[in-house]
């Protein structure tokens, strides 16, 4: 799960990680009220939305009077942001975060991630802040540090230092980063983040080091012991059909093309995309119904798939384990009901109950093509688009 | 032999009188399973599908003499359900339950260093050695006692892997479906060792995604000890790049974990890699 920047840098004020005065604004009155109780000579007014890359798109805009404030947040609000890390619906703006400007002497790097590999929460730091890390790592490996905490020593003032050091700290830089490390591994512990980003991390000309920017991601898998997290959730920087999936306990993504797919397992829904793929078709969609299907959750598989006007014809592939072939035909037969459905749907059934559930799909005269090899069903499903294209 | 499980393995079952444990239990009764017992705190002394509760792991080991658990027990309960199976000596602990917070498996993995038990899953469909004992969620009917060893991070995909060596006449020596979280327990190379030392065990079929980086490590274990003719297939290969594709460890983030890459390292070690997941019983029928 993601939140605004506004919002995580609420819960690093709770971590004591040192942040830049500031505040949300949904209003132009308010964010220029917002300037003048800030005082100072200069503010920025950053776009909220779950995405990178706002300066390049106009999403970040420094203003030197609170009028200028007042009318860069009316030109941002209501609209979509399109960065390089959206698509090319961009996503809503509807609020902004005004902040104080601060001299900027130096962009350092700082993040805090779950290392797969080794199975430690590893603290990565750079010298070259402000900057696609990814690129840093690219380029100048050199450049980055990487510090692995053991779950049961916990963070360490020597891992502390060693990363003051590299990023060239000095005197009460050393405990001010020690601090700022520590609030980080407390935040990531305490509310299952998954990812904490500090980018750039910046040292004022007086020495202060400041988040500028943040970034915190969370375990799906444990959002549901945050309810503090949870309420942090914002869907309008969401997919509307993955959303809507969610409701039903069922994971759905939105592709490009025009072959949806309604699949059991993970593993087999990616799998089955990719034979769309190599047979010549685009896949409108991934669709995983889950383990513990019933017929109404097919149901409404079905009619989110249907909702994407792209759908040119669906693929229904189900290797029934604990999943019923029986009950994803019924459901299969509920939602033709219920809907209309204009386009063919080839349906490859196999495993638990396969007789019961081919017996219910044949001869229904509804545009349900049955097949039994997946190979060939995906042909045929790929024909079939073709032909409605 | 086939490895890790055979018909003398004594299971029991954590979270044994609920839905999922009853269901699952009672199938892998009939497969024929040496289930012996399941654990359901505050339920020790009743009877349950014929066998007995205890209300500890350490009670169920010290009367049923089990070696291996079955854990069915809900997300944020597995942690404290996996580190009682370790505390109470179980040697092969198999968790099928998803959606386990990935810092409390975190913690389990550093907890159970040293140990010497191993863990299977969690997030994954179980593991079975046809014919003789059956422990998790697989579709008992689609499997046939044989020689093709099959190791995979998703069940699905599982199951089109056996179902196809099964079309083929080759049946399969063990399966084991490692899972789809991105901290798990055993990992492509603990598995694929053990299928290289098995007798039984005449070819493998590895079924990758992406996310990760563990095909890349199974790829150089394969080159440099595995002697068995290996068919391997990787998903994904069109999932776009920071979206999560319902397993919680199946993601591309910065570049990283992609199935081109997988499969590049999977061809150079020597690997035969299929492109369509159709095609996995045929390439490894075509190896004999």
């Amino acid at each position: 799960m993601n939140i605004h920047e506004y919002q995580a840098k609420q819960l690093f004020q709770h971590y004591h990680i040192p942040i830049p005065e500031g505040k949300q604004a949904t209003m132009p009155e308010q964010a220029g009220a917002i300037a003048q109780s800030l005082g100072g000579e200069g503010w920025v007014v950053k776009a909220q939305v779950h995405a990178g890359g706002r300066g390049k798109v106009g999403g970040v805009k420094l203003a030197k009077t609170s009028g200028e404030v007042a009318g860069f947040t009316r030109a941002m609000l209501g609209t979509r942001l399109v960065t390089a890390q959206t698509d090319a619906v961009g996503l809503p703006v509807h609020s902004v975060l005004v902040e104080k400007t601060y001299p900027i002497k130096r962009e350092l790097y700082l993040s805090l991630v779950l290392d797969r590999g080794t199975e430690r929460l590893i603290f990565i730091a750079s010298a070259a802040g402000g900057m696609d890390i990814e690129a840093v790592a690219h380029d100048a490996p050199e450049k980055i540090l990487t510090v692995s905490v053991h779950p049961a020593a916990g963070l360490q003032g020597y891992q502390c230092r060693k990363v003051a050091y590299a990023l060239g700290l000095s005197g009460t830089q050393h405990k001010a980063i020690a601090a700022i490390m520590q609030g980080m591994y407390s935040l990531f512990l305490a509310k299952d983040a998954s990812q904490i980003e500090i980018n750039p991390l910046i040292e004022t000309d007086g020495g202060d080091l400041l988040a500028l920017d943040a970034k915190i991601n969370f375990d799906d898998n444990a959002v549901a012991l945050h309810p503090d997290i949870l309420a942090m959730k914002d869907s309008a920087q969401e997919d509307d059909k993955e959303n809507e999936a969610q409701q039903f306990g069922l994971n759905y993504i939105t592709l490009d093309g025009n072959i949806g797919c309604m699949v059991n397992g993970a593993g087999l829904a990616m799998a089955t995309m990719d034979l769309v793929k190599l047979k010549g078709g685009l896949p409108a969609n991934f669709l995983d119904v889950g383990g513990g299907t019933n017929v109404e959750k097919v149901c409404e598989a079905f009619k989110l798939i249907l909702s994407d006007g792209n759908v040119k014809a669906v693929l229904v592939n189900i290797f029934g384990g604990i999943v019923k072939c029986d009950v994803i035909a019924l459901g299969i037969l509920e939602a033709i009901k219920q809907v209309h459905v204009a386009v063919p749907v080839v349906v490859r059934l196999e495993g638990t109950n396969v007789e019961e559930g081919r017996a219910l799909l044949s001869d229904t005269g509804l545009g349900i093509y049955a097949a039994d090899d997946l190979a060939h069903a995906a042909e045929q499903v790929v024909a079939l688009a073709e032909a409605v294209a | 032999m086939s490895i890790l499980v055979n018909k003398g393995t004594k299971v029991i079952c954590q979270g044994f009188t609920g839905k999922q444990g009853t269901f699952h239990s009672q199938q892998a009764l009939d497969y024929g399973t040496q289930l012996v017992g399941g654990v359901t705190p505050e339920r020790g002394g009743e009877t349950h599908l014929g066998l007995p509760v205890f209300n500890t792991v350490q009670a169920a080991v010290d009367t049923t003499g089990a070696t291996a658990s079955v854990i069915y027990v809900p997300p944020f309960y597995a942690a404290d359900a996996i580190l009682e199976a370790v505390d109470a000596g179980i040697k092969l602990i198999v968790c099928i339950t998803e959606g386990i917070p990935i810092l409390q498996m975190l913690r389990v993995k550093a907890a159970m260093a040293g140990t010497g038990a191993l863990l299977v899953g969690p997030n994954c469909p179980g593991i079975i050695t046809p014919g003789e004992c059956k422990i998790g969620i697989m579709p008992a009917k689609i499997h046939l006692p044989g020689s093709i060893g099959i190791v995979s991070r998703s069940g699905t995909l599982t199951y089109e892997s056996v179902h196809q060596t099964t079309a083929q006449g080759l049946g399969q020596s063990t399966c084991v479906g490692i899972g789809g979280d991105p901290v798990h327990g055993m990992n492509f190379v603990d598995v694929l060792s053990r299928f290289q030392a098995d007798d039984q065990t005449q070819g493998i079929v590895m079924v990758g995604e992406i996310g990760g980086g563990e095909e890349e490590d199974a790829a150089d274990y394969i080159k440099a000890h595995v002697t068995k003719p290996v068919v391997a297939y990787i998903a994904g290969q069109t999932a776009p790049a920071g979206k999560r594709m319902g397993h919680a460890g199946a993601i591309v983030t910065g570049g990283k974990g992609t199935a081109a890459g997988k499969i590049a390292a999977l061809k150079a070690a020597g690997i035969e890699v299929v492109s369509s997941p159709t095609e996995i019983g045929v390439a490894m029928k075509s190896c004999f």
